[in-house]
């Protein structure tokens, strides 16, 4: 038993999660100015944004029905009346010296998703999280230590992230487990990029994650004293964050101790959780509705209209897959795992007519390629065409199913004419009857000993002769012919 | 001595007959401008180059016959808290020593599309906050009428600067009546618009639910012709106005017959207010009844709470809004600071005067944990029932007259040493930024021979009214035609 | 009975980054009191059930369109910094995650 099995043994974990994630804009939440990442310092501020004397926040609209879209997707109600926020506090990235957020009345409330069980018995085992509000801010900007600023005494500050849209998803205390949060943020993450709100990257900082630990005993009703790890920017942190927070907790509570409600950071090199600061009265935010924008109101009508243009979301593409296209859970939910892996599944089953061949194709062959590659099926040069046209060649006997799966990665890789492909690599089948028949003499005469076993009933010789026709013609005959042949032989 | 500059409608006139250019007036408004400053200090900085440049494209304009507006090349002044590209923008604050503008404020953009010649900054109490214009970091303005007396505030420059001939129009910022009071101090019109009707972008933010760029002139319809350029929706203000903009010069038609003006009982009372000063409203009460107005008593029952109420919104607000002077990115940095929080608490100690800091203090401790409620929400509570009372008031009467302020210019020095008398000279004008309603002062007499204002009050966007019954009464009274003696 | 304290005086000052000398804050302390007991006049006033105004005059939610604009040059967003290196602002070193 781990170290971490055994404290969860005795102790309750209680997890909440605070994500955000950047919204898929082309402008930030209050100003025009783009957002765009790689360009050097402060190439994308204005006056707003640099939080210049006199400047003034005007909202984007899409950013709003990015957010209202999330709610929706993520079983939140959405409030006909929102308010932004200013919480007040003092960095060098965050300009005007107060973020503009919402706190007493953000945007949504109240909703849930579902993350499936690993350890559950069933394929379909889930687990309900409940949302507790998603509410829209703005990012900061970048300080950038580095040693050479100001000859290690100084820091840079580049304002062009500041004031991009976020949306800020809290999740209720319901994840007891750091295997749990992981699945809750991968499920998130997975909504979130179907819905096409956010990139949700994590490696680009557009999906960050914040959370909230504590223990009890088992039974107990009252919560622990908590601690938030802050910026957790990998699914394997955040699982790894936790995990030490529950050890480091568990070691005080054990000795005796008291938790001290804090903010750790998470230092990867060492696997530990440390202390940034604690929470006694560095938290005074003064938050006061912004009387530089007018309450957000949301009518029915709008919400309305975005609910009817919401793409399907994951679990419902699952359950319909599994209804309309016959497939297993599991192999409905690798297949939903992705929106563009879902739409290319789609859009090859509809032009081949056939599910399930596609789904195995997908699956064993084309995935292997692209978790080679690291990539995601949009990303790469296979189209829905090419695979369909594949599997139509392998239907005909033009191509053994071998040489077929042995293209895929070429495939994956570079796309093109499935055709040309199979000339250029000379991998057509054989499937001229007198060639075959040639073949098929000469195995036979050459096998005598397992053509007699045949004869005196070992079905499995069958497949030993077929192997040997193949290996005569270098794997290119095509089976059905040859199978024929020497049925046609033997029985007669 | 440069001569007085005439009023706005006076110099359309001598532009358009040709006896006069707009590089003449310029000339003549930025030769007064420099030869006054040593004695009343209403500008902060002048920029003669530029706009001696922009005259003379005005007056290229005039003789191909394609002038912009009836603001075409006429000289102004900006209240040194309007962003204007290119040009400091001080809010009379060392915070923002060496900041030098990118953008042009709405309302900047407006009077330059429309051909207005900006011949540069007014004084000003630091970032609007104050009543006397001796909030300035460096020097106090003075009153044409007795360099002994402060202008008013916070838009102390500007009134004094058209006052003085300076020019004949200016802008100005009225938060809880900046515009107003001075005007009354110094004998000029001053108009606050409804919250919303001018942009504030590009205005230094003091307390952004308050704020409103405002307008000096000498007479109604120069504030008309000035308000009519700067007014309008503004995308980039989401607390601007979508509505339409009328014709505020038609609107002045002379006649006020018919019209009811409403007398609020709380406001003409004796007690704290100077003698002399009720008595010239009521004379110009007497007037506008000659003119064919009725009046009537009504109540502004909540008027007793409204400087508490204002104080702590707009210090609340203030405190926020003055958080980004931090030192990083423009104005003020203190030197030699090792680690952040020094450099941010040194920059902004030396760069912020003791006006500000108080408020600054008492707006982030009203916002503090635990005092929410109990002030600022508290305060915004008030707020409402402030508008409930104009809103009432309103069934009974067009608009309402009061005194501007309750008493004429004190004299320099006299309240420093005291906030809380400096802010309770505010008491008659803070009601219409918590109502968010317009208000403009005009002359209508002295008191020991310093001007006194009268204000009216109107409903939202009844800008058009409070300009025709202003105008009504100028026509039939002279005090706007008074120069003060000392700038002559 | 005082309203503030001297010691609520330095932590508000410290909650807005100003320095206050032994003075100051003496002379702030009193300043501070006296507004407070000026405001307190807001006590007798009955608000129950009353709403909020945070904004003057009702306006209908402002809304701009997802388009990006031009951004000022550089050199103009970075021209009136005290301190630059390149485009970039630069300050005494930041300590990861401390508010200043």
């Amino acid at each position: 038993m781990s170290a971490l099995q055994e404290v969860m043994e005795r102790y309750e974990v209680v997890i909440g999660l605070e994500v955000h994630s950047q919204l898929r804009t082309d402008s930030k939440l209050f100003c025009g100015c783009a957002v765009r990442y790689g360009d050097p310092p402060n190439h994308h501020t204005c006056p707003v944004c640099l939080a210049l004397p006199g400047a003034l926040p005007v909202l984007n609209e899409r950013a709003v029905s990015l957010g209202v879209r999330a709610a929706l997707a993520t079983h939140c109600s959405v409030q006909p009346q929102s308010i932004f926020a200013r919480k007040n506090y003092f960095y060098p990235d965050l300009p005007k010296g107060y973020q503009i957020s919402q706190f007493e009345e953000p945007l949504s409330t109240g909703g849930w998703l579902e993350i499936p069980m690993p350890d559950e018995a069933a394929a379909d085992a889930v687990r309900r999280i409940g949302i507790t509000r998603i509410h829209m801010e703005e990012d900061a900007g970048k300080s950038i230590h580095d040693d050479s600023v100001a000859g290690g005494d100084g820091s840079q500050v580049d304002l062009n992230r500041a004031g991009v849209p976020l949306l800020e998803i809290v999740s209720e205390p319901d994840l007891r487990s750091p295997e749990e949060a992981g699945a809750y943020l991968r499920t998130l993450r997975q909504i979130l990029r179907y819905i096409e709100v956010s990139d949700a990257d994590m490696e680009k900082g557009h999906f960050r994650c914040d959370a909230n630990v504590s223990l009890r005993l088992h039974g107990a009703l009252d919560l622990g004293t908590r601690t938030e790890l802050k910026n957790l920017n990998s699914f394997r942190f955040v699982e790894a964050a936790i995990a030490a927070e529950i050890e480091r907790q568990a070691e005080v509570l054990d000795g005796g101790g008291a938790i001290q409600q804090a903010t750790l950071l998470w230092d990867r090199t060492s696997g530990q959780t440390r202390v940034m600061r604690l929470k006694e009265n560095s938290d005074d935010y003064r938050y006061f509705p912004e009387p530089d924008l007018i309450p957000v109101n949301i009518d029915p009508q709008a919400v309305h209209d975005i609910r009817a243009e919401l793409p399907e979301l994951p679990d419902q593409k699952r359950e319909r897959f599994v209804r309309e296209h016959g497939l297993s859970e599991y192999d409905a939910g690798l297949l939903t795992g992705s929106r563009s892996l879902a739409d290319f599944f789609e859009a090859s089953t509809a032009a081949y007519g056939k599910a399930k061949p596609i789904a195995n194709w997908l699956l064993r062959d084309v995935l292997h390629a692209l978790n080679e590659r690291e990539a995601e099926i949009d990303e790469v040069a296979l189209v829905p065409e090419t695979l369909v046209a594949l599997l139509r060649m392998v239907d005909a006997g033009r191509v053994t199913p071998k040489s077929a799966r042995e293209l895929i990665p070429e495939l994956v890789a570079r796309g093109g004419d499935v055709e040309a492909l199979v000339r250029e690599r000379g991998v057509e089948a054989v499937s001229d009857a007198g060639i075959l028949e040639t073949a098929v003499a000469e195995v036979l005469a050459d096998n005598a000993d397992a053509v007699a076993r045949f004869r005196s009933g070992e079905d499995k010789m069958l497949n030993f002769l077929m192997g040997q026709v193949m290996r005569r013609t270098s794997g290119k005959a095509s089976p059905a012919a040859v199978r024929d042949i020497l049925a046609a032989k033997l029985g007669g | 001595m440069a001569q007085r500059l005439g009023t706005l409608s006076e110099l359309r006139a001598a532009l358009d007959d040709g006896r006069t250019s707009a590089s003449d007036v310029v000339a003549q408004a930025l030769g007064r401008a420099r030869e006054l400053a040593p004695a009343f200090a209403a500008t902060r900085g002048l920029r003669a180059d530029r706009a001696a440049e922009e005259a003379l494209q005005a007056d290229q304009r005039r003789t191909a016959r394609a002038l912009r507006s009836v603001l075409d090349g006429i000289p102004l002044l900006l209240k040194d808290n309007l962003n204007h590209r290119g040009e400091p923008t001080t809010c009379a604050s060392r915070i923002l020593d060496g900041y030098v503008s990118p953008y042009d404020a709405t309302a900047v953009e407006r009077v330059k599309a429309a051909g207005g010649v900006v011949i540069g900054r007014t004084n000003m109490d630091e970032f609007a906050m104050g009543s006397s214009t001796e909030n300035a970091c460096d020097q106090p303005t003075r009153n044409p009428w007795d360099p002994t007396r402060v202008p008013g505030g916070s838009s102390g420059g500007s009134a004094a600067a058209v006052a003085a001939g300076i020019v004949p129009v200016a802008l100005g910022s009225d938060t809880g009546g900046s515009v107003r009071q001075p005007a009354s101090f110094c004998g000029v019109v001053g108009i606050k618009p409804t919250y919303g009707r001018v942009s504030r972008y590009g205005l230094v933010a003091f307390a952004s639910s308050l704020d409103q760029v405002g307008v000096f002139s000498r007479t109604a319809a120069d504030a008309a012709a000035l308000l009519q350029v700067i007014s309008g929706h503004d995308p980039l203000d989401s607390t601007s106005l979508d509505e339409p903009v009328p014709d505020y010069a038609a609107a002045l038609d002379g006649d006020v017959a018919g019209l009811t003006i409403g007398l609020p009982r709380e406001y003409f009372v004796e007690q704290g207010v100077d003698p002399d000063v009720l008595e010239r409203v009521r004379d110009a009460v007497k007037e506008l009844e000659r003119a064919g107005a009725k009046t009537c008593e009504v109540s502004l029952p909540h008027t007793p709470y409204a400087v508490a109420t204002y104080y702590l919104i707009a210090m609340a607000e203030a405190s926020s809004n003055l958080a980004r002077y931090d030192g990083v990115r423009y104005g003020h940095r203190a030197t030699g600071a090792h680690d952040l929080q020094s450099m941010y608490s040194r920059t902004r100690s030396e760069g912020f005067g003791a006006e500000v800091k108080r408020r600054i203090l008492l707006g982030t401790y009203v916002l503090s944990a635990g005092y929410y409620d109990a002030y600022y929400r508290k305060a915004q509570q008030a707020r409402t029932l402030l508008r409930g009372d104009f809103e009432a008031a309103y069934r009974s009467c067009d608009l309402i007259l009061t005194p501007t302020a309750p008493e004429v210019a004190f004299a320099l020095g006299e309240r420093s040493a005291d906030p809380l008398q400096m802010y309770l000279s505010d008491i008659f004008t803070v009601s219409a930024n918590l109502a968010g309603i317009p208000g403009i002062s005009v002359p209508c007499g002295f008191a020991r021979d310093l001007p006194v204002g009268l204000q009216l009050l109107g409903p939202a966007l009844g800008e058009s009214l409070l300009l025709r019954v202003a105008d009504a009464y100028q026509r039939r009274t002279d005090w706007h035609t008074k120069t003060p003696p000392e700038a002559s | 009975m005082a309203r503030i304290t001297r010691e609520e005086v330095e932590r508000i000052a410290d909650l807005a980054r100003l320095t206050l000398s032994a003075e100051e804050a003496q002379a702030l302390t009193h300043d501070l009191d006296t507004m407070l007991e000026y405001v307190q006049a807001l006590d007798g006033l009955d608000t129950q059930n009353v709403e909020p105004t945070a904004h003057p005059l009702p306006v209908a939610t402002a809304l701009r369109p997802d388009r990006a604009r031009p951004s000022l040059a550089p050199e103009e967003a970075v021209g009136n910094a005290p301190e630059r290196e390149g485009s970039a602002f630069t300050v005494p070193k930041v300590i990861e995650g401390v508010e200043s």
